[in-house]
């Protein structure tokens, strides 16, 4: 079954291909059923190859699909790589993508654009799936781009609006200044080691200076910064919302942007050797959820809401790579897959209920009106809050016990970031689904519930994000973790935990009262006291006025880089290119012209002048002759 | 034989052209180019089988006094170059097909010249013989540019003869120095070996003053920075397909030159003055970016994103790793397939709307989404993004350009970012938005357009995903420079 | 010695022919004029070649004062020719004035 691995990839690039050429001519239910079941297809395969490897001692191996750059002693086969790794993020990719796809269907139903949709989320799963099986960095690179490129796409979905493709061209290019970053990183992977596959770099990681190892970690790094929204380059992400709702679902939240984490963990040994770069990503990591949790509190968008939550999520996983507990971010990755997939599906079905409008300020009391759909939101919620036994609880408490370990200000600063979560997701529950409904009438007799197609995905993942956690219990409740023992062959185990019980049970105790407080607050916030966020114009005191506004990120990046970079376009074009470089070309032209006008002055047309300039001509040659 | 029949074709059959009247000389200049790309992969396929097959060279002395011969021959990068220049000259006539031209016959005459003359500078394996095609391919283009040219194209297409006939001087000057230090049993020889035997000899200081006399004439052709001025306004001022052959083509001419016929003469000239080159190479890539991304007319910014992107080509092949030098070959083929499907798209664009002002279009995603598809695909190609051809090659110039100077690929690099900045800037501009003025109609393609634009798209992606069969030939002939080099 | 009379008396008198041929273009504007000092000049040549002939035995320079002769004949041809014409477009034959091509 494994040596089937290539089929994997190939269904969705088959429903890519029949929608793409085809989708126009096809109905809309055929499209979709195409587009859905390629994305099954490959599950179930997924599934089948994971139990095998499951089951077989061997935890790696190898494909060959066709070689496909040679050059010298550059070799670069088209691979795919099977290990527990893989084959973890195959089903994540292929489940939650299946369960994307179905919601789609509902959600997308009205779209002129149906088939598209899923042409370009077919391309998008293909991609991704080459990004995890890569046997090499630049396979993991051509999916890597190859998301980019469907993010593009998926954001600009509704190419009429200019924001919506303001939006899209910021974050391919944002993702680029990343990918950059990435294949310089490729290209010293392979200058030092000769070689760019997996297995072959690995191996001979101790061998060479910590350094250059230093470098190549942060190179890659800086790609992982702008696929997984990292500060500095997160603020497409929360622009990246422009998409389709399930397109932030899917590449936003689940798969694409945690393709950053993914690459960390593949390459956790440059991370265990390199002590400055594991610094660099758990602080930048727990900067990151720090500061995106902070912008959160006072969004009123709900999908941008949840685009900070997975900004600041995404740091905290960082935060867990950087302490080395790996398989805790990996752990992580799984439920927040689930439940922030969740979040994003059930605020797609709040959106499709109420006509399109995104904004919390104007909805309120939904519960009653859309239960499947508050249900399985509240439940996603108290996952992501980390309260017990929900899935988030376990990898959350997981990574921040790994933190404690090694530093506990980190712990402190991810401690607060997961507080401000809880804080702003119940914030969003109570604006949206309690109270009074605040929209307008109209609004209200058309809310509804969503159709079936979006509501089944919806209580899978709601499942998923409650009983997510047994994969991974705590070690010293001596249960067993599942994650951690699954991926040992890919990383480096960290030494069992040397804290004592007590301190463990300390951290959990804090962890779990302190989310409960915050909850507790926002519900006397929001619920007893009926606060309403400001409205647009309203005069904000100068903290929330900062944070409202996004600390002014986005401003400043304009005028430090954009305005200053199309000023420089325009100063080299028109001063520097016309004036100077052509001017100095133009000049010479025009200097011989001028010598040449000069010169043919000498030319009176007078016959006894040119035969006199003959004759001393002459005698000036002959004395010279003579005499010299 | 066959190398020689790939010169003398195109010539007969140009000057069969200009005696043919109205379009039946379009089709007949097609016809004839689609038998010339054939004849072409029967090289291929010869080559494959055997590649010293006597078929593929062939040697006539021409002056003997002065030792010329016309001696030419195809070797790896050779097949390659005459491959796209096949390849791309039926393309470029099928893509003419909706345009109207005054004198079709002269038109299509001259560009199937052009072809000789550039396959005759591919093939070349005498210096002399060099010079001369590489003077020949001049005069076509000059009057192609020159009669059927946009607004002001007497001043623009005499700066651009002058220029690139000033650059061509100079080299002149190299050639016949380095020509005056053979010495074969007592006689001088024109012999590409002997050249790079003769440069060899050369102190240092000789080899710089020929490495920067040989090294002008292929930087203006190409063009790199600061050498680039003659080219936007050429470009923008020329007919498309007049475009396409400078920019698809004849741009290949300085970089294969500098591949064939700077690098193995000079190897200490190179040493010394390598590095200030690929600075220039390297800050023109930068520069010529950073000037796309305020560009209005489309046909402008591909013009300065080709300089940007030439200047990574350039910086490659002065990087002399094998990484570099391939990587250049690749993206010359890929380079010339992408250009000439961009300046296809502007002059679509032009066709459909009247205007190629970015600022005056919009919204055609919505107006014909099939072009839009096609579009980006050629875009998505220029961008080098994975699987696209142009991938393959930027991936290992950059990789070359490293294993030079590490900080130096850094900046080259930039390209990534920056032609991603310009490009995608271009497109929405273009393609999206929302827009419904009755002046940017746009209509459905027409059917000899959509052949091209899909052959391109496909020829995009197909060897984005596998391009072995070129890769493999560009390996073995740079591993055959290598050597040439140590 | 060549019957007598001193190589140099040959030379002096070419010398002073061509001078005078040479001042003669050189002074006069009258174009006929100047037509016939280059014949002077012309002639103090062939004087010469002819001397070094007889002075050295060697046929050589006779043939070349034909050659010159010929040539010469030619040039007047053609000359007088292109004077003629020259006439009949401007009524004169003064260098000066044909001036035509200076601007």
């Amino acid at each position: 079954m494994i040596k089937l691995i290539g089929l994997v990839p190939l269904f969705p690039l088959l429903g890519f291909l029949i929608n793409g050429f085809f989708g126009k001519k096809m109905s809309k239910s055929l499209s979709g059923i195409i587009a859905s079941v390629s994305i099954l297809a490959s599950f179930i395969l997924s599934v089948l190859i994971f139990v095998e490897l499951s089951g077989s001692t061997e935890k790696s191996h190898i494909v060959n699909l066709f070689s496909w750059i040679n050059s010298g002693s550059l070799i670069i086969p088209f691979e795919l790589l099977v290990d527990p790794l893989s084959s973890l993020f195959l089903l994540i990719i292929t489940g939650i993508g299946f369960l994307i796809h179905v919601y789609s269907v509902g959600y997308m139903h009205d779209d002129e654009g149906f088939s598209r949709f899923f042409t370009y989320l077919n391309l998008f799963i293909f991609f991704m799936l080459l990004l995890v099986l890569g046997n090499n960095y630049l396979i993991m690179f051509v999916g890597w781009e190859g998301v980019g490129l469907c993010s593009y796409l998926l954001i600009g979905f509704w190419f009429k609006n200019t924001a919506y493709n303001n939006a899209a061209r910021k974050a391919f290019v944002m993702n680029r200044i990343g990918d950059l970053g990435f294949l310089l990183g490729i290209i010293l992977v392979y200058v030092t080691f000769g070689s760019i596959s997996y297995n072959e770099v690995f191996e001979k990681a101790g061998t060479v200076p910590t350094s250059t190892i230093t470098c190549i970690a942060l190179l890659l790094f800086v790609g992982a910064m702008g696929k997984s929204a990292q500060l500095p380059l997160y603020t497409w992400l929360p622009d990246a919302m422009a998409g389709p709702t399930p397109v932030s679902a899917l590449i936003h939240a689940a798969t694409m942007v945690t393709a950053g984490i993914y690459m960390i963990v593949r390459s956790n040994i440059f991370y265990s050797i390199s002590e400055v770069a594991s610094e660099t990503v758990a602080i930048v990591g727990v900067i990151t959820a720090l500061f995106a949790a902070t912008i959160g509190l006072f969004q009123n968008d709900i999908k941008k809401i949840l685009a900070y939550s997975t900004v600041s999520q995404l740091g905290l996983m960082f935060l867990g790579l950087g302490v080395g507990a790996y398989s805790s971010s990996v752990f992580h990755v799984t439920t927040h897959a689930f439940f922030k997939a969740l979040l994003f599906l059930g605020a797609g079905s709040v959106i499709h209920a109420m006509g399109g409008e995104q904004d919390i300020r104007k909805m309120g009391g939904l519960s009653g009106k859309i239960k499947i759909t508050f249900i399985t939101m509240l439940l996603g919620t108290i996952a992501i809050s980390g309260l017990p036994p929900f899935s988030g609880f376990f990898s959350k408490d997981e990574i921040l016990a790994h933190t404690y370990e090694h530093s506990p200000i980190l712990w402190i600063v991810g401690q607060v970031a997961s507080m401000l979560t809880a804080f702003y997701m119940f914030r969003l529950i109570f604006l949206t689904f309690f109270g009074k409904f605040r929209g307008t009438h109209e609004q209200e007799h058309h809310l509804h519930e969503s159709p079936p197609s979006m509501t089944f995905p919806l209580i899978v993942l709601a499942i998923l994000s409650v009983f997510g956690g047994l994969l991974g219990l705590p070690e010293f409740w001596h249960m067993p973790n599942w994650m951690a023992d699954n991926l040992e062959t890919v990383i480096l185990r960290k030494s069992p935990s040397t804290m004592p019980h007590e301190k463990e049970w300390m951290l959990m105790g804090i962890a779990v009262l302190s989310a409960i407080a915050t909850i507790y607050f926002a519900y006397i916030v929001y619920r007893q006291k009926k606060t309403l966020p400001l409205k647009e114009g309203d005069k904000m005191p100068g903290f929330q006025k900062l944070v409202y506004n996004k600390f002014y990120v986005d401003e400043l990046y304009d005028a430090v880089i954009r305005k200053p970079l199309d000023v420089l376009s325009v100063a080299f074009h028109k001063f520097f290119d016309i004036q100077i470089i052509d001017g100095i070309v133009n000049g010479v032209g025009s200097a011989v012209k001028g010598i040449g006008s000069g010169v043919r002055l000498i030319q009176t047309g007078n016959i006894g002048f040119y035969i006199i300039s003959m004759v001393i001509g002459i005698v000036f040659i002959v004395l010279v002759t003579f005499l010299i | 034989m066959l190398t020689a029949l790939l010169i003398l074709f195109p010539l007969l059959a140009g000057l069969l052209v200009f005696f043919v009247k109205g379009n039946a000389a379009r089709n007949l200049a097609l016809g004839f180019s689609i038998i010339e790309f054939g004849l072409a992969i029967g090289a291929y396929c010869l080559f494959k089988h055997n590649p010293d097959a006597c078929m593929l060279s062939f040697d006539h002395a021409w002056v003997k006094s002065l030792g010329i011969h016309f001696s030419v021959g195809i070797d790896g990068m050779g097949l390659l170059m005459v491959l796209l220049t096949t390849f791309l000259v039926p393309i470029i006539i099928l893509s003419s097909f909706k345009n109207e031209y005054s004198n079709p016959h002269n038109f299509y005459g001259l560009i199937l010249l052009m072809q000789m003359a550039l396959i005759g500078v591919f093939t070349a394996n005498d210096g002399f013989l060099f010079y001369v095609f590489w003077e020949l391919a001049l005069i076509p283009i000059y009057f192609i540019c020159l009669l059927w040219g946009g607004e002001d194209r007497g001043r623009i297409t005499f700066k651009f003869f002058v220029y690139t006939l000033f650059g061509s001087l100079f080299m002149l000057v190299g050639l016949i120095y380095l020509y005056n230090h053979t010495n074969v049993d007592g006689l001088k020889s024109w012999a590409v070996q002997d050249l790079y035997n003769a440069g060899r000899a050369l102190t240092e200081t000789q080899q710089s003053a020929v490495f920067w006399m040989i090294f002008i004439a292929f930087a203006i052709k190409m063009p790199v920075f600061p050498f680039h001025t003659w080219q936007p306004d050429t470009y923008v001022t020329a007919p498309t397909q007049g475009t396409m052959m400078l920019s698809g083509i004849m741009l290949k001419m300085g970089t294969f030159g500098v591949i064939k016929w700077l690098l193995p003469i000079v190897p200490l000239g190179l040493e010394k003055w390598g590095f200030t080159a690929i600075v220039l190479s390297v800050v023109g890539i930068i520069y010529a970016s950073i000037i796309a991304i305020s560009q209005k007319d489309f046909k402008r910014l591909i013009a300065y994103s080709s300089i940007a992107h030439v200047g990574l080509i350039s910086a490659g092949i002065l990087s002399c790793t094998q990484q570099g030098i391939q990587g250049a070959i690749m993206q010359m083929l890929a380079h010339g397939v992408n250009v000439v499907g961009l300046f296809f798209i502007a002059d679509i664009l032009f066709r459909h709307t009247g205007t190629r002002e970015m600022d005056k279009l919009g919204g055609i995603r919505g107006m014909n989404g099939n072009f839009a598809v096609l579009f980006l695909i050629i875009l998505l190609g220029s961008v080098a993004l994975p699987l696209t051809n142009g991938f393959v090659g930027e991936f290992l110039l950059i990789n070359g350009v490293y294993q030079f100077n590490a900080t130096i690929a850094a900046f080259a690099g930039l390209t990534v970012i920056l032609g991603a900045v310009y490009m995608l800037r271009a497109y929405q501009k273009i393609m999206l938005g929302d827009r419904n003025d009755s002046n940017v109609a746009f209509g459905s393609l027409a059917g000899t357009d959509k052949i091209v634009l899909s052959i391109i798209c496909i020829v995009i992606v197909a060897f984005g995903i596998y391009p072995k069969p070129l890769n493999d030939i560009a390996e073995e002939a740079v591993k055959t420079i290598m050597l040439n080099l140590k | 010695m060549i019957n007598g009379i001193s190589i140099n008396y040959y030379l002096l008198l070419s010398a002073v022919l061509f001078i005078i041929g040479a001042v003669g273009v050189m002074a006069r504007r009258n174009s006929i004029i100047i037509f016939m000092c280059i014949e002077l000049m012309l002639n103090a040549v062939n004087l010469l070649l002819v001397a070094f002939s007889t002075l050295h035995g060697d046929a050589s320079g006779q043939v070349f004062v034909f050659f010159i002769m010929a040539v010469a004949a030619a040039e007047v041809a053609v000359g007088l020719a292109i004077l003629s014409m020259i006439y009949r477009n401007v009524k004169s034959i003064d260098t000066d004035i044909l001036s035509n091509l200076k601007n």
